[in-house]
């Protein structure tokens, strides 16, 4: 296939998408949850919560790891993929959101936790973080935006709020995604005793920081192709190395926790739960292998590859939990119908073009600007640099 | 002076008057075909199944610590004083976590409609003001279904087992389950054997989120201290090696 007929192919997916897509919003829009869900009151939770919610907000963690990498620990190396990553994660919120549009009954009452308040409940913590970092995430992007149309004097206003907002993000992070785990605390009578432990909070929270090194080495990739930028190789040889490490804790702690709990007994039963569950473990525990090795984290094709197994891993466990635990205590069978899944398609499609576009447009892969200091000695500096 | 409904497995008779009242009461329709779905529904609020020759009626529990409450992020779910666990239509914005965490599959859910509200038995909260009892209890011919505060409720379920000892399992569903529920249980059988759930005995489910929601604020303060701190001792080194830098 040449260049041009692969483009016009990826087209044709994403316009094909989009019409799926377009027309199953329709049908939720006019015949309501019933008529685009196999929902029911037995599995009231779907693909929309467990991939669109709980993945995507997962996915979009490389934007609070790197942000602490860069701003708060000053590992300025890993400057040229910050932006990026910010832009991913402030991306991924706003689908996630849209997502939520799509799931919640009442759609236009989304506003609802911010004003009526109950601190009892996780979902209040996660709509609080939602609604917080998907502002903080703004903020951490608009620079970008600033830098692009020259608009120097808010951008030093940018400036002198950045750390107390950077600080602040990775706290909302941090909540979030251990949050996401503490909504199946409450559900010890449903969730298999495969996954329920009390430890979800904090697994959450492992696996989404590994996933969001996973994401940026991906999107970084991807990137490169498109645009035929020359790879971050050095910058994502570390990223990798931070990724191993932090997935070898998560791992170990899975198999630690089913130790604990005593729980390997249950892999002895043949049933779908088991099989799921040990893809789930193969996934987390096989890029470890790859990853381990040099000469693996310094080829970009075998890093790519190993990052997307950290990827399924990821995506799998966030499945089993919201869909393969709950399936037998609930005493129904649940598949997503076309429709859930042509919006989960639309929306995962309208993320990479959105992407696409910001990259091509706004000062993404640059590195950041000598600018966004602001000093007047800084834009001397810069001028003299580009002469 | 809370009240609760208890439920008497060896005097149903499956005769569904229940069913028939709850549906008028809750402006439901009502019909030989809704009679014979033996399931909770957002035009069922509560169902009598039938097991073998046995009955058992499943509806919202009105549990003492209800994990519905506890779940919903708008608190649109409230434990009442009186004992109903009541729903407020203009608060809820459909995200059926309550859904997800009642442990008797009692909230139902409009999914046809296209603006979705939850369904649950309310245990007649109104009635129950205007000091009448549930409309199940008034139209139940057999005495199967009472009504009264919860003390006396229990004393009755007590005080039928006692004179009928070998007609009843000596147990009250309801007193440990979900951390104790408004609505009792009594049977010849274990009720879990008709179909109650087995798995809530002593568990208050609200207690396993409230252990990590409880860390939030040490969490968000002892957090942002860190990261502050650690910028500062970052930053600060890095400028020390600038000014040692400009030096040299
Ligand atoms: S039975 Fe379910 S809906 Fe009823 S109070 Fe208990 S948790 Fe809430
Ligand atoms: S669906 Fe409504 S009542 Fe249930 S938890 Fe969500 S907001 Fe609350
Ligand atoms: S009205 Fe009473 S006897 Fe008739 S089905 Fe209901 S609980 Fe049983």
């Amino acid at each position: 296939m040449t260049v041009r007929s692969a483009f016009t192919f990826w087209k044709l997916v994403f316009y094909a998408l989009c019409a799926a897509g377009i027309y199953s919003t329709y049908l939720r829009v006019t015949g309501g949850l019933g008529a685009v869900t196999n929902l029911s009151d037995q599995f009231p939770w779907g693909l929309w919560i467990g991939f669109d919610v709980l993945c995507g907000v997962g996915l979009a963690a490389g934007g609070f790891t790197l942000v602490a990498a860069v701003h708060i620990f000053n590992l300025e190396k890993y400057k040229p993929v910050l932006r990026p990553a910010v832009l991913t994660a402030f991306l991924g919120y706003l689908l996630v959101v849209l997502g939520l549009m799509f799931d919640l009954g009442q759609p236009q009452r989304i506003w609802h936790p911010l004003i009526m308040w109950n601190p009892h409940s996780v979902m209040f913590e996660v709509g609080w973080c939602v609604t917080l970092y998907t502002t903080v995430l703004f903020l951490e992007f608009c620079p970008a935006v600033l830098e692009k149309f020259r608009l120097h004097t808010p951008l030093r206003w940018f400036h002198a709020i950045s750390v107390p907002l950077m600080i602040a993000g990775v706290i909302l992070s941090t909540l979030h995604q251990s949050s996401l785990g503490s909504l199946y605390l409450l559900v010890p009578h449903k969730l298999d005793k495969l996954w329920y432990t009390p430890y979800m909070p904090l697994f959450f929270f492992t696996s989404a920081v590994a996933v969001g090194m996973a994401m940026t080495i991906f999107e970084s990739w991807h990137s490169s192709k498109a645009f035929g930028r020359a790879l971050e190789k050095p910058i994502l040889a570390g990223l990798a190395r931070v990724l191993v490490v932090v997935q070898s804790t998560y791992f170990a702690m899975r198999l630690m926790d089913l130790t604990n709990r005593k729980a390997w007994g249950l892999l002895a039963q043949s049933r779908p739960e088991t099989w799921l569950f040990l893809l789930e473990l193969t996934l987390i525990g096989l890029p470890l292998i790859f990853l381990y090795q040099e000469k693996v984290r310094n080829n970009p094709r075998a890093l790519y590859w190993s990052s997307l197994l950290v990827l399924f891993g990821f995506i799998t466990n966030r499945m089993n939990i919201s869909l393969t635990g709950i399936e037998r205590a609930s005493g129904v069978s649940y598949f997503p119908k076309w429709t859930e899944i042509a919006v989960t398609l639309f929306i995962i499609a309208l993320g990479f073009s959105l992407f696409r576009l910001a990259v091509k447009y706004l000062p993404v892969f640059q590195e950041p600007g000598v600018e966004e200091i602001g000093s007047p000695r800084a834009r001397e500096l810069r001028r003299t640099i580009a002469a | 002076m809370a009240n609760a409904i208890l439920f008497d497995s060896t005097k149903c008779i499956g005769c569904r008057a229940c069913e028939g009242a709850c549906a008028e009461k809750n402006g439901n329709p009502y019909n030989d075909s809704i009679a014979a779905q033996e399931k909770i529904s957002a035009h069922k609020l509560t169902t009598i199944q039938t097991k073998g020759e046995k009955y058992i009626r499943r509806m919202c529990m009105h549990c003492l610590e209800p994990a519905c409450a506890s779940a919903c992020p708008v608190g649109a779910l409230t434990k009442t004083a009186a004992g109903p666990v009541t729903y407020d239509p203009n608060k809820c914005m459909g995200c059926r976590y309550c859904m997800t965490a009642c442990g008797f599959g009692a909230p139902a859910y409009e999914w046809n409609a296209r603006l979705p509200l939850l369904r649950k038995c309310d245990m007649c909260s109104e009635r129950q003001k205007a000091g009448k009892p549930t409309a199940c209890t008034e139209a139940c011919p057999n005495e199967a279904t009472m009504f009264g505060e919860r003390e006396a409720m229990i004393t009755l379920a007590r005080k039928r087992m006692a004179e009928n000892p070998t007609g009843y399992h000596a147990r009250i569903y309801g007193l440990e389950e979900a951390g104790g529920t408004s609505v009792l249980m009594i049977s010849d059988v274990p009720v879990e054997s008709l179909g109650m759930p087995a798995n809530l005995a002593g568990v208050t489910l609200p207690a396993l989120t409230w252990r990590a929601l409880e860390t939030i604020p040490s969490l968000v303060s002892v957090g942002s201290v860190l990261l502050g701190g650690i910028y500062w001792i970052t930053h600060r080194r890095a400028e020390v090696a600038k000014e040692e830098g400009r030096k040299s």
